[in-house]
């Protein structure tokens, strides 16, 4: 669900295929049949961003039929726990939860606590989601939560959500989805068959999630499936995300995030971060492995500046730069447009095309002072200037624009060493086979001699804002004909350094200022100072985790919280699907993979007093990064638009939400103003716009469409509409089509196609339009970016855009001037 | 007509009709000087590539039979990786397009280099936030933003992310945001 | 001679990525063939040609179960008896130690006879240059004992490359396989006795989920020039002399 696998990760896609030819039975539901449908063993047509409705289904078919796997829930879940007598579910609140602030437009999210003790989120926001003044609590000298293990509690977690989820059923799926109670009672019965101690399902999803204004709920949605049958920690298992760039995962583990640094150390805040003391007291639980939050931030501290950070300057911390709100993206493309920023780096990206309301980002550029632009080729983004549809329409005008632009080539994967970080954490090394020509370097270089040049300046400087730059430690050593600085080098300095060389594992990290770590979750991939992500051995030559190919954080364990693949007593829950499992003989954690949990951790492990981290888990509890060691059911903290997954109508949706009188995400974060506007008038806009990606091109282009073998296989933008609608908006296949928001119309060639099925929803018939968002006015295959049409619209928790879920009008024909 | 009767071929349409071009093609990569061992470049899926080179020009990529992940196997997309390294529409030099200009010049790298540095210092002054209205501290600008770092090496976003942090600039950003 | 090799094409685990054609085009340095959208499903390439050497066809389907969608990647079939072959006047076009046949553009004089002689239209004049090109089943790969460039890349191994008598036992089973999952159309093509009797088998085969029409493909290929050479065989001397006749050309012309 959420992904198209096939079509966007077909390599990825053969063990799918090798799976359903040994019996597995594969089910894909999406608003569109794509590729992934057709080779699916079953098909389900979805209206677009309805997925919580479904998922909701099956959370409640789950548990109206018993269908949990009840001695994992109780053991592994926070199903027992007891929550506080003033949470209030959505059940009693027309589709809000308790806390809602109508002033602030946003949550206080208190009373989704437990009863008993302050949970802190493991991810997520949490100096804004966790109640002020009840930062400190969880394990430790606090308090045990209330539990029930029956589960029979009316506030335990397990009974909120059975209630939270009875409105769920079949039929409401039906009404909300547009998918057939019966072939959705079909699905749900599979997933309940298919998982439990012999057997498991796994859910594999993409940006069909993620781009929605609840698409985080859309994933917790899944964690609750998965939980409930069982199915985390095991192997076949898992929810996974099925990500679109070679090191997307590696740019969010190190990331270049404005709310992180590495190893999601949220980055500083300046209203609850004032030093490192508070930092830590508010954000690290005492239980887990976030427990060691302050070596990892200290060991950090020392990679970014050595000697600079040292116990009498609070390890400089102070250096950092402090947030104190949403700096994302789309915040700060509004910024530009309003003037604010004035210079803008693009490494590899291309907002012209592949960024929502990609119009409002090309506007916005035309206020910038500076531009940097490195790219392979001249995308939309190097030269909006001159040939963007604006400057065609007159919009803008080239003389007019003050930017100054510095489009500087990038080299190729092939022309530079480093890694990637794939889709499972896979830490792979690839090699330099060539030196880049011309003016070409690598983001290495580039920010290695720009730094350089920089500090080089700056040398000397007594203003305050200068000494952290001139505190870095920025001195790599440099080789070839550029003097690139040796990508290893600085993959040993992520890794990390003790006293006595490249450190091994996470838990060698120190407070004390002896140990550097450029990112937690990395150390050890240079253990022995052998750079482990290098390791090529082949896989028909190791076992089928193939361990030795790569390195995967953390630790190079291959499937996260694996400890709950065996049962309480360690032992695997099933001969079939044994994976990790405690040797009592030899008082360790063995099996397929590195175990993760402490490998001497004996199952029956209860802490004492005077433990910390992770040593206050106990040794069942398989969620190591949990404060209390339990997967969350029910997330008491962490999240802006509630602790479940609630079904809400998509912002632009042709619809009111069936289940609750609150129709979309309350939380969502909206931008109203002149360049976005959002549709209101369903009938002006009556169908459901869908936006997403094919195999023959990448993201927004500029590693496809200026390809001329892949170009041609795709070479113009086009849009997918049923037969249906083609007779009622008189499209023809092969024709032209413009299609209309409040932001902008875009014009598309036409296929008209039976896989785009119309849904009954509601009683009525709606139709759904898919658009390719991969088309920008340069390069071989050129067309109207689809982004143009979609708004900055955000789902609260990460400021991801809904462009998964929008309306719009279709008529047919071409745009004003295009007109053959 | 010997080698024909010699080579069992009566009719001359087998291994006599051969050219001496035919039996002299080589398949290019035996004739490669080194191959590098890399990672495909496009999803995250993370196939093994071959990247063989021949005269410092890499001559062709095929999928890593080794690798556990791939298998050997590639998409189009990691099929056409060789294409997208030797794109006719690649750009080796820098471009530089002045203020209110209406085409691109010419510039050396390292005047673009000390430019850029320049614009960067300047614009960090200027927009300097040192604190906020209740004297909190901020160290910071945000009159500049950068956003990219998916497509990009591991070691690369660490580089990025660090100076950027060093110099007070916030606004880092890349396409899992997206 | 080494075994004959070739292609199995599963079609019933293609996911219609087309990485054949790319890594065709790649290896073998075939030009693009055209930025043109087809309107005619996910197939923008169109078919097979002197610049598109795998082509990847989609059928939709629409059933009582609801659509389905067929994919296939089409290829040269390296007929058994090649008509191509056969009617080239040139010598350009020869029967490989591997069984597979192949062009040679530094022989072919562009005359544009193998073209109409192909039951199946695969192979085809290149504009702008004149000459014909298709499908060489990786001929310069094969003698570097190197698998093809299509079939190494296929993500699912929908293309299997290897010796042709253990590809059709593996298309005879995997066509056991899913009749009994009640695939009633599906069917083999290209060999000896099934889809491929007038060409004398193939060394492409194909496994089918419908009648061969529609993926384009022709029911009962048949290689024109047959029954006039099975008039030759009758008269061996006169096929002989014939025969050598060609060459003698073929020769006379590589020496002007």
């Amino acid at each position: 669900m959420g992904s198209n696998m096939a079509e966007c990760h077909p390599v990825g896609f053969q063990w799918v295929m090798e799976a359903k030819r040994r019996g597995a039975t594969v089910i894909h539901v999406d608003p569109r049949y794509t590729r992934t449908s057709a080779n699916a063993s079953l098909y389900v047509p979805i209206r677009a961003g309805t997925d919580i409705a479904f998922l909701g289904g099956i959370v409640n078919y789950i548990l109206q039929n018993g269908r949990e796997f009840r001695e994992y829930v109780t053991a592994y879940t926070n199903a027992a726990t007891i929550l506080r007598e003033d949470f209030r579910d959505t059940e009693d609140l027309s589709g809000l939860f308790s806390g809602w602030d109508p002033e602030q437009g946003a949550y206080d999210p208190a009373s989704w606590q437990y009863e008993g003790m302050v949970a802190k989120p493991a991810v997520g926001m949490r100096e804004v989601t966790v109640p002020v003044g009840e930062r400190d609590g969880h394990r430790g000298d606090e308090p045990e939560p209330e539990q029930d293990p029956t589960l029979e509690h009316p506030r335990c977690v397990f009974q909120i959500l059975k209630r939270h989820f009875s409105r769920y059923t079949p039929e409401v799926v039906e009404q909300v989805c547009g998918v057939p109670a019966e072939l959705f009672t079909r699905v749900a019965e599979t997933l309940c068959q298919n998982s439990g101690r012999d057997r498991t399902t796994a859910f594999a999803y993409a940006l069909g999630w993620t781009q929605h204004s609840v698409g985080v709920q859309n994933i917790r949605c899944a964690a609750i499936i998965q939980l409930l049958l069982g199915n985390i920690g095991r192997p076949g298992g898992g929810i996974l995300a099925l990500r679109g760039h070679a090191s997307i995962q590696g740019s969010t583990d190190i990331p270049t995030l404005f709310d992180l640094l590495p190893g999601y150390l949220p980055m500083p805040h300046a209203h609850h971060h004032p030093d490192l003391d508070t930092y830590c007291r508010m954000d690290a639980p005492p239980g887990g492995y976030w427990g060691r939050m302050r070596e990892y931030t200290v060991s950090l501290l020392r990679a970014y500046f050595g000697d600079h950070a040292r116990a009498d300057n609070d390890w400089g911390f102070g250096l950092l730069p402090r947030i104190d709100g949403d700096h994302s993206t789309y915040p700060t493309v509004l910024a530009m447009l309003d003037g604010r920023v004035k210079g803008f780096f693009l490494l590899g990206e291309n907002p012209a095309v592949g960024s929502a309301n990609s119009r409002l980002h090309r506007l916005a550029m035309a206020h910038l002072e500076w531009l940097v632009v490195r790219d392979l080729v001249e995308i939309e983004s190097a030269s909006f200037w001159r040939d963007a549809p604006e400057i065609a329409s007159g919009e803008l005008r080239t003389k007019e624009i003050p930017t100054e632009v510095f489009f500087l080539p990038a080299a190729a994967h092939a022309e530079k060493d480093g890694t990637f970080t794939n889709t499972q954490r896979l830490l792979q090394w690839h090699e330099r086979a060539v030196e880049p020509r011309g003016d070409c370097r690598s983001e290495l270089w580039f920010m290695y001699h720009l730094g350089r040049r920089i500090r080089e300046k700056l040398a000397g400087s007594s203003d305050p804002r200068d000494q952290a730059i001139l505190a870095l430690t920025w001195d790599y050593p440099t080789r070839g004909p550029y003097q690139d600085p040796d990508a290893e080098a600085v993959l040993a300095e992520i890794n990390g350094y003790g006293p006595s060389g490249p450190l091994s594992t996470f838990t060698e990290l120190k407070d004390d200022g002896t140990t550097s770590c450029g990112c937690w979750i990395y150390c050890g991939c240079f253990a022995g100072g052998v750079n482990q992500a290098a390791r090529k051995k082949p896989g028909r030559e190791q076992s089928w985790v193939a361990p030795e190919w790569g390195w995967a954080w953390p630790a190079n364990r291959r499937i996260l919280y694996n400890r709950a693949s065996a049962d309480p007593q360690g032992r695997p829950w099933s001969e079939r699907k044994r994976y990790i499992w405690w040797d009592a003989t030899a008082g360790r954690w063995t099996g397929h993979d590195v175990a993760d949990i402490k490998a001497d951790m004996a199952p029956d492990y209860r802490p004492g007093p005077g433990a910390r981290a992770e040593m206050l888990l106990r040794g069942d509890e398989p969620f190591v990064m949990q404060a209390d060691g339990k997967a969350w059911l029910f997330a008491p903290a962490g999240l802006r638009d509630g602790p479940l997954p609630v079904h809400y109508e998509p912002h632009e949706s042709p619809f009111d939400n069936p289940l609750y009188e609150q129709r979309a995400n309350p939380a969502r974060q909206r931008f109203e103003r002149s360049e976005n506007r959002t549709n209101r008038d369903r009938r002006r806009f009556p169908y459901v716009l869908t936006s997403y990606r094919l195999t023959e091109h990448h993201t927004a282009g500029g590693m496809s469409r200026f390809v001329p073998f892949l170009a041609e296989l795709q070479p113009e933008m086009f849009c997918e509409v049923s037969p249906q609608l083609a007779a009622e908006r008189q499209l023809v296949n092969g024709g032209w089509a413009v299609i209309t928001t409040e932001r902008s119309a875009i014009e598309a060639r036409v296929l008209v196609t039976d896989r785009i099925k119309p849904l009954r929803v509601g009683g009525r018939t709606v139709h759904q339009i898919g658009v390719p968002w991969h088309w920008g006015n340069r390069g071989l295959a050129r067309g109207s970016s689809a982004n143009d049409v979609f708004p900055i619209l955000l789902d609260p928790n990460v400021h991801i855009q809904e462009t998964k879920a929008a309306t719009c009008d279709i008529r047919p024909g071409r745009l004003p001037g295009k007109e053959a | 007509m010997l080698r024909q009767l010699g080579a069992r071929d009566p009719l001359g349409l087998g291994l006599t009709a051969r050219s001496e071009a035919t039996a002299g093609r080589e398949a290019r990569i035996l004739g490669a000087e080194r191959v590098a061992r890399s990672v495909c470049p496009y999803c995250a899926v993370g196939c093994g590539q071959l990247v063989y080179v021949r005269n410092e020009r890499v001559i062709q990529i095929e999928g890593d039979p080794d690798s556990p992940i791939s298998r050997g196997r590639l998409c189009p997309k990691g099929a056409a990786s060789e294409q997208l390294v030797n794109s006719p529409l690649r750009e080796y030099r820098v471009k530089y397009r002045r203020p209110y200009g209406t085409e691109w010049e010419d510039l050396s790298l390292d005047q673009a280099m000390d430019m850029i540095a320049e614009r960067v210092i300047e614009t960090r002054r200027r927009t300097w936030e040192e604190e906020d209205a209740e004297g909190r501290p901020l160290r910071r600008t945000m009159g500049i933003a950068s956003l990219g770092g998916a497509t990009l090496d591991d070691e690369e976003n660490y580089l990025i992310k660090k100076l950027f942090t060093g110099l007070g600039v916030v606004q880092v950003e890349n396409q899992a945001r997206i | 001679m080494r075994p004959k090799v070739g292609f199995f094409t599963d079609t019933s685990i293609c996911i219609g990525c087309k990485a054949c054609e790319v890594a065709c085009k790649e290896w073998n340095l075939v030009p693009e063939d055209g930025l043109n959208f087809l309107a005619n499903s996910y197939d923008n390439s169109g078919g097979l040609g002197a610049d598109t050497w795998r082509h990847v066809a989609f059928v939709e389907q629409r059933g009582p179960d609801g659509v389905r969608w067929l994919m296939n990647s089409d290829v040269c079939k390296h007929c058994s008896e090649a008509a191509c072959l056969e009617v080239c006047p040139t010598g350009a076009i020869f029967r490989t130690e591997f069984g597979t046949v192949v062009v040679q553009d530094d022989v072919c004089n562009g005359c544009g006879y193998c073209i109409p002689a192909c039951p199946f239209g695969v192979i085809d004049r290149r504009e702008g240059d004149g000459r014909a090109f298709k499908c060489t089943l990786c001929y310069d790969r094969l003698r570097a004992d190197l698998e093809p460039a299509c079939a190494k890349a296929c993500p699912t191994k929908s293309i299997t490359f290897g010796p042709v008598d253990e590809l059709e036992q593996m298309a005879r089973s995997r066509l056991e396989e899913l009749r009994a999952q009640g695939e009633e159309r599906a069917r083999l093509y290209g060999l000896p006795d099934a889809g491929g009797e007038g060409v004398g088998g193939t060394a492409s085969i194909f496994l089918l989920l419908d009648r061969p029409e529609v993926y384009g493909l022709p029911s009962q290929p048949v290689t024109p020039t047959r029954r006039l050479r099975r008039g030759w065989e009758a008269a061996a001397a006169a096929a002989g002399a014939l025969a050598l006749g060609v060459v003698a050309a073929v020769l006379g012309g590589r020496g002007r």
